[in-house]
């Protein structure tokens, strides 16, 4: 390629224009959302849970999740009557083709799903060495795969294991609270899915959100509370032997 | 000037330190991103990035924005608060462009036993049946079932 002078001085404006581009990054993507308005977590009621699979085949749906990967997943608690604190746990495929009926009969079986408990003081987002994982303004942990350099600090670092390592791009992934819905007003695809409404998204900081009410009136964990993460993940009628 | 005789060697390794500072702060200026610390230790434009994600549930508001019809005769069923989505699966891309874009037509033999064949596991309130003994002949659900209100015998039959 031959430039002239002319054509140099031209292009040089322009690559700096590109440049600023790139390092400005993409624009504000929901110009009506304010994240300072907001501190998101979920509520899940164990009671109305069937074990159906339609929030873990929605998330992978949603979010392009590698198969044999998930950012949520069903688990099967079957507790004995004489053993409370070993629970027998099975979670075939995630709970992504629903649960064979279990054969044996006594005890107690229940479904418990699982994901990103978008802990306020979360220990994944601490160990980060580059600053890849954080938590937003309004509550939601999320990584920046452009940061990523995979170290897998922050999957060891997850107590309830709900991150992994995406076998393509080599980076952490987990669940967003589906962050591109929720800024949009819309709420997250395991919630849309959800049939029986289980799965209920909360906003923490709006007052007439009924999580507030339901707090007060029900008897609501949340997963591991001794650790301290201040997880926002809301476990109504949650038996005592789920880990 | 005796005092700063043997200062040279001293003022040229002060050089290389100056040049080298005044190096690692142009170079950092020009790496990190302009966003880095907007809102703490990370990217600050990597939260509009995440939020710029396209959407693939419409979401039922978007659905009953056209299907009133149905979102009339399923908010009165014992499926009122199962969203469109849940079974239709996800229609974003239907919703965007009604036209060209149809939904697959679903199965009801595979798409009702996944919330109703009996499981202990479920909840015991919950209405399950066994697939074989219910239905032998293996008639299809919507046969008797309206899946949008689906109890036997009530007004919202198709």
């Amino acid at each position: 390629m031959n430039f002239t002078r002319r054509q140099m001085l031209m292009l040089l404006p322009a690559a700096a224009i590109a440049w600023e581009s790139v390092m400005a990054g993409t624009p504000e993507a929901s110009p009506n959302y304010a994240m300072t308005d907001h501190w998101w977590g979920m509520l899940i009621d164990i009671s109305k849970c069937i074990g159906c699979g339609n929030c873990v085949r929605a998330c992978a749906t949603e979010n392009n999740v590698p198969d044999g990967y998930f950012r949520t997943w069903v688990e099967r608690y079957h507790v004995s009557d004489d053993n409370l604190v070993s629970p027998v746990v099975d979670s075939p495929n995630g709970g992504k083709d629903g649960f064979p009926p279990r054969l044996e009969s006594g005890g107690k079986d229940f479904f418990v799903p699982k994901m990103c408990n978008h802990c306020a003081d979360s220990p994944c987002t601490q160990v980060c060495p580059v600053g890849a994982t954080f938590i937003t303004p309004d509550g939601v942990v999320l990584v920046d795969k452009k940061y990523c350099i995979g170290c897998r600090y922050c999957i060891q670092a997850c107590p309830y294991g709900c991150r992994f390592l995406n076998p393509k791009t080599q980076t952490a992934e987990k669940c967003t609270l589906c962050y591109h819905r929720i800024t949009k007003g819309l709420t997250t695809a395991c919630c849309e899915a959800c049939p029986t409404g289980a799965r209920q998204l909360a906003d923490l900081k709006n007052p007439k959100d009924p999580i507030h009410e339901f707090l007060r009136t029900h008897n609501v964990q949340v997963l591991k509370p001794y650790l301290a993460t201040g997880a926002k993940l809301f476990y109504n009628d949650l038996d005592g032997s789920v880990r | 000037m005796s005092r700063f005789k043997d200062v040279e060697h001293l003022l040229r390794v002060a050089a290389v330190f100056a040049v080298g500072i005044a190096l690692f702060v142009a170079v950092r200026a020009i790496l990190v991103p302009r966003s880095f610390g907007e809102y703490g230790h990370y990217r600050g434009n990597a939260i509009a990035e995440i939020a710029a994600q396209p959407v693939v549930f419409a979401g039922h508001q978007t659905c009953e924005a056209c299907h009133s019809d149905v979102a009339e005769v399923k908010s009165k069923g014992k499926h009122a608060t199962v969203n469109c989505e849940a079974c239709h699966g996800a229609l974003a891309k239907h919703a965007d462009d009604p036209g060209t874009v149809q939904p697959p037509k679903l199965d009801t033999a595979l798409l009702c036993v996944r919330c109703h064949e009996v499981n202990g596991a479920r909840p015991k309130n919950f209405p399950q049946i066994v697939a074989k003994e219910h239905d032998p002949a293996e008639v299809p659900c919507e046969a008797c079932h309206q899946p949008h209100s689906p109890l036997m015998g009530l007004e919202a039959k198709p």
